[in-house]
């Protein structure tokens, strides 16, 4: 009953206040590039609202900006917006990454600090885990983090930082002990306006510029930015890297449907099928597995909403990423040279787009872990193979 | 796994007690002879004792409705039962009896003809077996036994094969055609002009060739006309085969991995390899596409959902791939031993090619699927 009240309540507020011209809109173009996001002013309109009344974060205190609400009233509003079109405007890695982990282990006087501008999105936050040398093996990492009295001094370089040029802050894994590989790495919160920071975007295959390099030159951090012990970090980073693995496995793949398109390029046999046979082979049994992975997304999250085992996100991104960049692959190849275009009018925008999708899907298998780190997790983890 | 309810629960920790003190792999190893073949005494391809102490505990009546002596425990419950069997490769006609003959039955039988027949399906005193396939492959929309019109019935001549527990089947539920199209009748097998043959096939289970040599049938052998209901009965066979590959594809895999963990070479266990890890990880992941594929369909049953001839045919083709791929695998991680009779490895790989073909192979399912979604 009183479910069904909140839900009304969601209702109408959402009919009051989400502006109908971003119905549709994918959320995720507004929280990777802080220039969209700043131009679009329903987006600004829709931002605030949600950031007063806290549902951005709605199971976060109201100390912290959030409305204090239970994780089935959250799934309520989640599905309410979902239902209209709508997306969450709060969204960042600041709600799905730094939040959980100031929750868990963050000071009360971090947690007052950071939250509450987490949850209104004012501030953009970056995450400055990987070096040029610490890919996979990330507890291998360098940069350099030294007791200097009444603050710390960070030199080193980040890379693959997500939004760094856009960002203003970083929490960011450091090397406070150099004896020792996991139990030398802490956990600190820099700002990065700080005098020293430096973040040059990085130009990839797709032509998108979205990950950068960061250069901290002996950049002076405040004391109390240290999250957790000294030398505690790495617990606080895998901790973290579970938040993010599981809410890339959640991401709603926008999937273009290939048959149409298919029909288009390959032309149809007398019965309506897709006239490469072969090519149509390779589709349908793509496609198969696609619709294998959503039942399974939602097996393993009806699963672990029962308390299930809950240690299937590795396996999840694997078959994730294998799936999804093979659906990649198979579109680009249906439209033929029409998949084959930079830029310029003579080829389609929508091939275009997908042509580029292409090129940014082999990150799937390399970022948040790479797919022969995830094989070796699911190998320990869940099947309990051995090291030796 | 899915989430289970409180019956449902119970009944799985039954099945798999049950499997571990009655059906170890031992009982499917004695239909071989110690050549590896079929055993020529055998006359059923089937424990028959073991069959009668599942229909006393009620399994074989889970899709009956209560009025005629089931516990209309639906498809969902059949299916993890399936499925636990089938990791023992448990030589039982559940499936043939219990989900497809009984489903016919639901689907397509009248009052009368379900009071003759569920009661016994449900008791296990008699045992059902769909009579559709009549060659190499699973082909339904091409049936050459025929049905014609006979003084106050019908006339059936032609053969079928290969027909899974069809040597200790006492009814028979055949597929024809008929002048306007696919009939289904329901034939004794005791039937005059009706013979029976076993097949000595790889997996030891003795399905029949049946010859049909102007049997006469009246009008109340009748089930039902037209390619719906045949289409509606197959559903429900190709997810309960599917269940049982996920079972056997589970059992595969687990005695695989146990393999890893305790084989030395090289002064390691095996499982300590990187190469071999990565493979097991990624069975593991197939595996749980498998899981998800069958259960949906199996709700999909017990929900009457529109979706289920496209998600039966998911379900069979995935479990088709999962289970081919994850024997080929056991045979090979284990090595030499795996290659002998003694081990295993060989009996869930012969076994595992004829549920694959049962039913329709992946390509069948993937084309069936292709055409059901627009492809």
């Amino acid at each position: 009953m009183e479910d069904q009240q909140f839900r009304q309540e969601v209702r109408d507020w959402l009919s009051a206040n989400f502006p109908p011209a971003l119905t549709g809109v994918n959320g995720l173009i507004f929280q990777g590039d802080a220039h969209a996001a700043a131009a679009n002013a329903d987006f600004q309109v829709w931002r605030k609202a949600m950031a007063d009344k806290g549902w951005g974060t709605p199971t976060w205190d109201k100390a912290y900006g959030g409305a204090g609400l239970s994780a089935a009233q959250a799934k309520i509003i989640a599905q309410e917006l979902s239902a209209i079109g709508a997306f969450n405007p709060i969204r960042s890695y600041g709600t799905m990454m730094l939040g959980p982990t100031l929750l868990e282990f963050g000071t009360e006087e971090q947690r007052l600090q950071h939250l509450p501008r987490i949850s209104t999105h004012e501030l953009r936050w970056c995450q400055g885990f990987s070096e040029p040398g610490a890919g996979s093996d990330l507890a291998s990492l360098q940069m350099k983090c030294v007791d200097a009295g009444d603050h710390w001094v960070v030199s080193g370089q980040k890379i693959w930082t997500s939004g760094a040029d856009q960002a203003d802050w970083c929490f960011a894994l450091v090397r406070t002990d150099t004896s020792v590989k996991h139990g030398g790495i802490s956990f600190l919160l820099i700002d990065m306006t700080s005098p020293g920071v430096e973040a040059r975007p990085i130009v990839l295959i797709s032509g998108s510029t979205h990950f950068c390099e960061v250069f901290f030159n002996d950049v002076k951090v405040p004391k109390g930015n240290l999250v957790g012990a000294v030398n505690q970090g790495w617990n606080i980073a895998k901790r973290l890297l579970q938040f993010e693995r599981s809410s890339l496995s959640e991401v709603k793949t926008d999937v273009t449907p290939l048959a149409p398109i298919a029909h288009a390029m390959l032309g149809t046999d007398a019965e309506g099928r897709i006239a490469d046979a072969d090519a149509r082979a390779r589709i349908v049994h793509n496609a198969m597995r696609h619709a294998a992975y959503l039942q399974t997304v939602r097996r393993f999250n009806e699963e672990a909403r029962n308390g299930g085992p809950g240690n299937g996100v590795s396996t999840l991104k694997n078959l994730w990423s294998n799936i999804v960049q093979r659906r990649a692959e198979l579109l680009v190849e249906v439209l033929g040279a029409d998949g084959l275009g930079w830029s310029g009018d003579a080829y389609p925008a929508d091939a275009r787009e997908a042509t580029r999708a292409l090129l940014h899907s082999k990150a799937f298998s390399i970022y948040g872990g790479s797919y022969e780190i995830q094989n070796n997790i699911t190998a320990k983890r869940s099947l309990g193979l051995p090291d030796r | 796994m899915a989430v289970l309810n409180e019956e449902q629960t119970m009944l799985k920790d039954m099945v798999s007690q049950w499997v571990r003190d009655r059906m170890p792999v031992g009982v499917a190893r004695g239909l071989y002879d110690h050549s590896g073949g079929g055993r020529k005494d055998a006359t059923t391809g089937f424990d028959a004792d073991a069959y009668a102490e599942v229909a006393a505990m009620g399994w074989s009546g889970i899709l009956v409705p209560e009025a005629h002596g089931g516990s209309d425990f639906g498809a969902f419950s059949l299916g993890f039962v399936l499925e636990e069997l089938a990791r023992a490769l448990s030589p039982l006609p559940l499936l043939s009896s219990a989900m497809v003959a009984v489903s016919a039955l639901r689907l397509g039988g009248n009052a009368a003809q379900q009071s003759a027949w569920l009661p016994g399906l449900a008791d296990g005193s008699i045992i059902g077996a769909l009579a559709v396939d009549e060659g190499a492959h699973h082909l339904p929309d091409i049936l050459a036994l025929t049905a014609t019109r006979a003084e106050n019935g019908w006339r059936l001549d032609g053969i079928k094969r290969p027909v899974a527990d069809g040597m200790g089947a006492g009814l028979f539920i055949v597929a024809a055609r008929g002048d306007d199209g696919t009939a289904l009748f329901l034939v004794p097998a005791d039937a005059a002009g009706l013979t029976r043959e076993p097949l000595d096939q790889i997996d030891a289970r003795r399905p029949a060739l049946l010859r049909f040599d102007g049997v006469v049938l009246g009008d109340d052998a009748m089930l039902g006309q037209g390619d719906a209901l045949l289409s509606a009965i197959l559903d429900r066979a190709y997810v309960g085969q599917a269940a049982e590959l996920l079972g056997l594809a589970t059992q595969a895999f687990e005695t695989t991995l146990e393999y890893l963990k305790t084989r030395v070479q090289f002064g390691q266990l095996i499982g300590s390899f990187q190469a071999l890890q990565h493979r097991a990880s990624e069975m593991f992941g197939e595996l749980q596409l498998t899981r998800s594929a069958v259960e949906a369909a199996l709700v999909a049953i017990d929900a009457d959902d529109p979706q289920l001839p496209s998600l039966a045919s998911l379900a069979k083709a995935i479990a088709n791939e999962t289970a081919h791929r994850i024997t080929c695998e056991m045979v090979q991680l284990h090595g030499g031993i795996g290659m002998t009779h003694e081990h295993d490895a060989g009996l869930y790989l012969k076994r595992s090619r004829v549920a694959e073909q049962a039913y329709g192979s992946s390509s069948f399912h993937r084309e069936r699927w292709a055409r059901l979604n627009g492809y």
